[in-house]
């Protein structure tokens, strides 16, 4: 298997919808090839990192006047009609 | 949240029983997925605008366009993915009209083949995030992911931050399945070099390690 190979392959690899024998083929190639060994292991601690990082958080204050705007629209959506959304 | 509980036994209702409830005209019911999904909805909005108050906005557009539509909704999907879709359409909106210069859209051509194969193959520290305040790594991370273009973006904070599968984020994009994996594969690569900047293995024995 060729670096770009592996490459193509990866996003199917760490996500784990990968068969069996492509995965073999895959892990092998990482044994030995350093570079996508990195590239793995930097993608897949890139996704965790995002994952965990709890970026954009909505704080509650604003998330109960942003709920209470919501549905005071919604209210006043009701009662005039479909029309005015 | 109260109502709900009493009416529909149990803590935890599902999603399907509040839409039909709320189709049904039991505010209650879409207050509750008002609360369920407003976290994810702000998040992405904010991922893919890069503005709070535009994700504000959107937060409340997306929900309020759910709420008048809620009767076309075919059930079909789930009603998370389908109100991402609504979502996603208002972020971009909101991103066309203070960009229009730039193209925004999701079917932005991937230019090469090879565009986002990896130049830079330096490893990592052992724990890199730990090498930054929290402080300094939401900014490092906001800033990295402000880099990649909407298209991408939004198909690594549906697929990676959001935990949407392949095939709801294709149909919340409305685009193709091989589409997804191909902008999710150049995303990821794209965020891992950029990110390599920061957070690279020092050579020198700097304390770090």
């Amino acid at each position: 298997m060729k670096c770009s190979e592996f490459l193509h392959e990866l996003t199917n690899y760490l996500d784990g919808v990968i068969d069996e024998h492509t995965k073999v083929e895959l892990e092998n190639h990482l044994s030995w090839c350093h570079n996508c060994y990195v590239v793995c292991d930097t993608t897949k601690k890139t996704i965790e990192i995002y994952r965990d990082s709890q970026l954009y958080e909505l704080p509650e204050d604003l998330r109960t006047r942003l709920r209470s705007a919501i549905m005071t629209k919604c209210q006043q959506h009701r009662k005039r009609g479909p029309e005015s959304v | 949240m109260e109502t709900i509980q009493n009416k529909l036994e149990g803590p935890v209702t599902d999603e399907l029983t509040l839409v039909r409830a709320a189709k049904q005209g039991d505010d209650a019911a879409f207050e509750e997925l008002v609360r369920r999904y407003d976290r994810n909805v702000f998040r992405i909005a904010q991922h893919i605008t890069q503005n709070r108050e535009d994700a504000e906005d959107v937060v409340q557009e997306a929900f309020l366009k759910a709420y008048g539509n809620l009767q076309k909704f075919q059930e079909q999907s789930k009603f998370y993915t389908w109100l991402v879709r609504i979502a996603v359409n208002e972020a971009l909106m909101k991103l066309r009209r203070k960009k229009p210069e730039r193209t925004v859209s999701l079917d932005e051509d991937i230019k090469t083949e090879d565009d986002s194969l990896p130049r830079e193959i330096a490893d990592w520290s052992p724990n890199p995030e730990q090498q930054y305040t929290q402080a300094e790594l939401r900014e490092i991370l906001s800033k990295t992911i402000q880099g990649l273009p909407p298209g991408f973006r939004t198909v690594f904070v549906l697929r990676d931050v959001e935990g949407l599968s392949t095939e709801e984020t294709a149909a919340a994009l409305e685009l193709s399945v091989p589409a997804v994996k191909s902008r999710l594969l150049r995303a990821r690569l794209q965020l891992r070099e950029r990110l390599g900047r920061y957070f690279q293995k020092r050579e020198s024995g700097d304390g770090n390690q």
